[in-house]
């Protein structure tokens, strides 16, 4: 196990971090501090002791600013901000929610805001959050009010495809995987659980699917868009006309092309072992190699227990963009161990050597060092981790 | 009037028992939303329904219309939903 030290806020400065770690739980939010070398860790938490917080988001313009999706079994859906990395915060002035009724629609309440991405680099102060149910807003003013996209949220055809509570996962159905070209701030992408995936080219004014070559349940036409269940989507740093996808219905690569019939999803995981299969959540990409991305298998099979397959957590690496995959489990529990990793609960660092981290459903925080090479735990006995984030502090 | 807030909506007021004014539900959390900004949408969601989970008593008598008719003599409970155990 990883070196790690309780300390207040106030020393976290004295410590001169260079990385943070942001863990969302269902009970809180914590922070990780570290170095480059990240092999002693300072904990700075809880943060909203008792809150469910599906996302804690760092600004990487300026490197300071952190914001939090924050609801409680009983209060309403917010947003909270600091500008000091966690030492205050505040709420916003106006967190995300729907317009009212229009166009014939019924009018919806935002239960939770699931997903937090920040906006292009030349546009400081902007960002955009994702809904359960499933909406997109934006703010402009660095997190103090939100606004819905209404080509989204009020579209008849979108609200079709997005279904109603009911229709959606476990815990309410959600937009997610809000993506921003770093080419190109009007160009956007995002995903929605169900409701496939979707683009746009114009800031969010028009949007067009994505879902060629992106299977559905058996039995199901993989035309109607609303049985697409995208369960992460990322964009390679390194080359943005790549992206990978982890699915209900396997794992996906789309390269890009200048013609929409030729932009089809390939299920680049029919290449995983057959005993542990392409079922999961989250979907890593490397910073800096758009042929490696990473994925954490979960018992997708029977009743979906949404388990470690067999009870062996793994993480698998590609490094030539899904023709093999490769085991890394080295560290981790190598029987009954039956957390598993949501989507949002694993990620990766940019430094020279990468490393992953991930979060489990069981409360613990693991450092993947050497690219998910050598797996060790940083902590433990959290409660349930919903969201990991890194971030190089400025 | 008088209103009970819960311990949960305290980070907004600091205490227990604040005092508010309106001839309805609507405008007493309209209110409230004055004097404690955004205490109301934790109670209140965009379509002005009332919150699951979350009960509102006037003089005792459970309410979940927000149109309810106040009296400047009446005590108002925002209360938790005991749910679960």
């Amino acid at each position: 196990m990883s070196r790690t030290t309780a300390t207040s806020p106030a020393s976290i400065k004295k410590a001169a971090a260079r990385l943070v770690v942001l863990v969302a739980t269902r009970k809180g939010a914590w922070l990780f501090h570290s170095d480059g070398k990240r092999k002693a860790w300072t904990v700075d938490g809880p943060h909203f002791l008792g809150h469910t917080i599906s996302h804690v988001m760092l600004d990487p313009r300026d490197g300071r600013t952190l914001l939090a999706a924050a609801r409680t079994g009983h209060l309403g859906p917010t947003v909270f901000r600091s500008t000091n990395l966690g030492r205050s915060w505040k709420e916003a002035q106006q967190p995300p929610a729907f317009a009212a009724a229009s166009n014939g629609l019924p009018g919806r309440s935002v239960d939770h805001t699931f997903w937090l991405t920040p906006g292009h680099a030349s546009e400081p102060g902007s960002w955009y959050a994702g809904t359960s149910p499933q909406g997109l807003f934006r703010s402009i003013d660095a997190g103090v009010t939100w606004a819905p996209l209404p080509a989204v949220n009020d579209d008849p055809q979108f609200r079709e495809w997005m279904g109603s509570a009911q229709d959606g996962t476990p815990d309410g159905p959600k937009l997610h995987s809000v993506i921003v070209d770093p080419r190109d701030p009007k160009h956007l992408y995002f995903g929605m659980s169900g409701g496939g995936v979707h683009e746009s080219r114009d800031g969010g004014q028009s949007w067009a699917t994505l879902i060629q070559g992106m299977e559905v349940v058996e039995g199901f036409d993989a035309a109607t868009v609303t049985f697409h269940d995208p369960h992460c989507v990322r964009l390679c740093p390194a080359n943005p006309d790549r992206l990978y996808q982890q699915n209900h219905c396997g794992i996906y690569r789309l390269d890009r092309t200048d013609r929409p019939s030729g932009d089809v999803w390939h299920r680049i995981g029919r290449k995983m072992p057959k005993r542990v299969g392409d079922i999961g959540f989250p979907m890593v990409v490397h910073p800096r190699d758009a042929d490696t991305a990473w994925v954490f298998p979960m018992d997708g099979t029977d009743v979906w227990p949404r388990t470690s397959p067999a009870g062996q957590p793994a993480a698998y690496v590609t490094r030539n963009a899904g023709k093999t995959w490769q085991r890394l489990d080295q560290g981790l529990p190598d029987s009954q161990a039956w957390w598993t990793v949501k989507r949002q609960a694993m990620t990766v660092d940019a430094q020279a050597k990468p490393a992953l981290y991930l979060g489990t459903t069981g409360g613990e925080l693991w450092i993947g060092r050497d690219e998910g090479a050598s797996w060790t735990n940083i902590a433990r006995h959290l409660p349930e981790i919903y969201a990991v984030e890194v971030a190089e502090l400025a | 009037m008088k209103i009970l807030i819960p311990g949960a909506l305290r980070s907004y007021t600091g205490e227990s028992h604040v005092d508010a004014e309106g001839d309805t539900l609507d405008q007493l959390f309209a209110d409230l939303d004055r004097r404690y900004p955004g205490l109301r949408f934790r109670v209140v969601d965009e379509q002005g329904q009332l919150r699951p989970n979350m009960r509102i008593f006037v003089n005792g008598l459970g309410v979940r219309d927000l149109r309810q008719a106040l009296k400047p003599d009446d005590f108002v409970a925002v209360v938790l939903a005991l749910s679960g155990g």
